[in-house]
């Protein structure tokens, strides 16, 4: 049997994550089709038909698609359903959104967040914001789940896939009205082999000032955890945590973060873990590879003179 | 227009939990429970579309043992008007979680069903898309505004990369992500009011609904420990760590 995987893309560009959930897809085993639902993403349809291992991209290319709204998008879905045994989406906000209404539809259950491949039937997935992982069986004759793609590497990009092209479409009950996204020419979150991170010891949205320096020097992307967010120092996006984004680059430097589960939940997978806080009792240092106790408005500006 | 709340028992926030010793869940037992705290912030702006004059009636649900009818009249003590718990001591998946839901939505007709968009146990970020799906209405996740204006429901959503402005029709299911509001605390006449708010209790068979099984936990493991490093005295020691031990600079 087959595995259908839902491309995530913005309409101009892929996304790597669609990369690592093929990643996911090649461990479980079988063909792998990828659907592109979109509008005008024709630079989306080339570059997934270059993913490693991939047999057909389905292309849904029409104007009710260019939001990728749940509705309509789960409906496509479910469509095209029978012919896979298994449906994969990247846990980002658009996979949440829309893959539990397609797990819905066809009646079976939804793994979340999946991070190990067990067997065809049997994956790993973090409960208790990684507090535990559950090894689940399912008993479902379809397989729906999304994929944490901080866990898998992505496959590469020397496959040569055909296009077929769905005309079936369906309308969306909901309207779009406007978008406000943040610019910015870093490298994304998710796909950042550096991030800097900036917690409530920041204390303002201008001191996030010396963290833009300090990640544009390594080439890095900006995070913050949820109290930097929640007081309003940086837009919603830049959140690493449990409920936000989980990140795992090769360096991940806590800047003023003491360190909540929460926050650890979406970054404990780094693979050099640096923490930078005054207070030495910080539960950060226990996980972080290298402690530095410091003032940070004089330990950063030294960092960037230094790297 | 009356709203509906599901809402769920969760361990609370703060309390750390463990792996219990036979690998088959996780140790609840004698551990601080609580209102899932995304439920609680779906139950105040519930609440607050009451205290503005746009809702007229809230109404929370819960799908749990006994104990839980504990969340539905913390809900209540909020400003929730009436409590309808769903008593089980299964413990369900989202899918038929929603299928229960959606049969009360069945009975209770609302025009607006708002619900935390994950629980912090499960972490499966599923019930409010399904429930949307099993009643054929739109939905919007992840909200941080929500307005109903001329008969419509007009939601800022926090999606990957920033902020998302849809409008939708009603009957529509909306699921709270943190900035949506700061829940307030329940004064205490209004928990001792709460207690005589009405509270309905159905079993899953007085519901008429088929529940399947879907899923076997064959395991429950801790997570790999990450070791402890090192603390270093300098900002260039550091630096020097960084390129010359870690190599990731």
């Amino acid at each position: 049997m087959a595995i259908l995987v839902i491309a995530e893309h913005d309409n101009a560009s892929l996304k790597l994550d669609t990369a690592k959930v093929v990643a996911c897809a090649q461990a479980i085993g079988g063909d792998v089709d990828v659907l592109v639902a979109g509008h005008e993403c024709s630079a989306v349809v080339e570059a997934t038909t270059k993913l490693s291992g991939v047999r057909s991209v389905l292309v849904a290319d029409a104007a009710v698609y260019a939001n990728a709204f749940a509705d309509n998008t789960s409906e496509l879905i479910v469509g095209i359903a029978s012919d896979y045994e298994h449906i994969l989406a990247a846990a980002t906000s658009h996979g949440k959104d829309m893959l539990p209404r397609v797990s819905a539809l066809l009646d079976v259950a939804q793994l979340s967040e999946v991070v190990e491949v067990v067997s065809p039937d049997t994956f790993v997935r973090p409960i208790y914001a990684g507090s535990a992982l559950a090894t689940v069986q399912s008993l479902d004759d379809k397989k729906v789940m999304t994929v944490r793609s901080s866990a898998f590497d992505a496959v590469a990009n020397d496959g040569a896939a055909v296009t077929v092209s769905i005309e079936k479409i369906s309308d969306s009950l909901s309207q779009f009205v406007s978008q406000s996204l943040t610019e910015s020419e870093r490298p994304e979150l998710g796909a950042a082999s550096v991030v800097v991170s900036g917690g409530r010891g920041l204390g303002s949205s201008d001191n996030f000032a010396i963290l833009e320096q300090l990640a544009d020097k390594l080439g890095g992307a900006l995070g913050a955890s949820r109290a930097a967010v929640d007081a309003g120092f940086v837009p919603n996006d830049l959140q690493v945590g449990q409920t936000g984004k989980i990140v795992a680059p090769d360096l991940y430097i806590a800047v003023g973060i003491s360190g909540a589960i929460q926050h650890l939940a979406g970054m404990k997978d780094s693979k050099v873990i640096v923490a930078i806080n005054k207070d030495p009792e910080a539960p950060i240092f226990q996980i972080a590879d290298y402690g530095l106790e410091a003032d940070l408005f004089e330990a950063v500006p030294q960092l960037l003179e230094l790297v | 227009m009356k709203v509906l709340v599901p809402v769920k028992r969760v361990v609370d926030a703060n309390v750390k939990v463990r792996v219990n010793a036979d690998n088959t869940g996780v140790d609840t037992a004698n551990l601080k429970m609580a209102i899932n705290p995304f439920c609680e912030i779906a139950v105040e702006e519930a609440v607050r579309l009451k205290e503005a004059g746009v809702a007229s009636e809230v109404v929370v649900v819960t799908v749990g043992p006994k104990v839980a009818q504990e969340q539905l009249r913390t809900a209540m003590a909020l400003g929730a008007d009436r409590g309808v718990h769903i008593e089980t001591d299964e413990e369900l998946v989202p899918l038929s979680i929603a299928k229960l839901l959606n049969a009360v939505q069945s009975k209770e007709e609302a025009q607006l069903i708002i619900l935390g968009k994950q629980s912090i146990d499960g972490d499966n970020n599923q019930t409010g898309q399904m429930l949307a799906a099993l009643g054929k209405m739109p939905q919007a996740t992840f909200a941080s505004e929500v307005k109903v204006e001329e008969g419509q429901l007009a939601i800022t959503r926090e999606i990957d990369g920033g902020l998302q402005s849809i409008t939708l029709p009603l009957p529509a299911v909306v699921t709270a992500d943190l900035r949506l509001n700061e829940p307030r605390y329940a004064k205490l006449p209004n928990i001792m009011k709460a207690k005589r708010k009405p509270l309905e209790t159905f079993s899953i068979d007085d519901l008429g609904v088929n529940l399947k099984s879907h899923q076997k936990v064959l395991k429950v493991t801790p997570p790999a420990e990450r070791k402890g490093g090192v603390m270093l005295a300098s900002v260039a020691e550091l630096v020097e760590k960084l390129k010359n031990e870690a190599k990731v600079i």
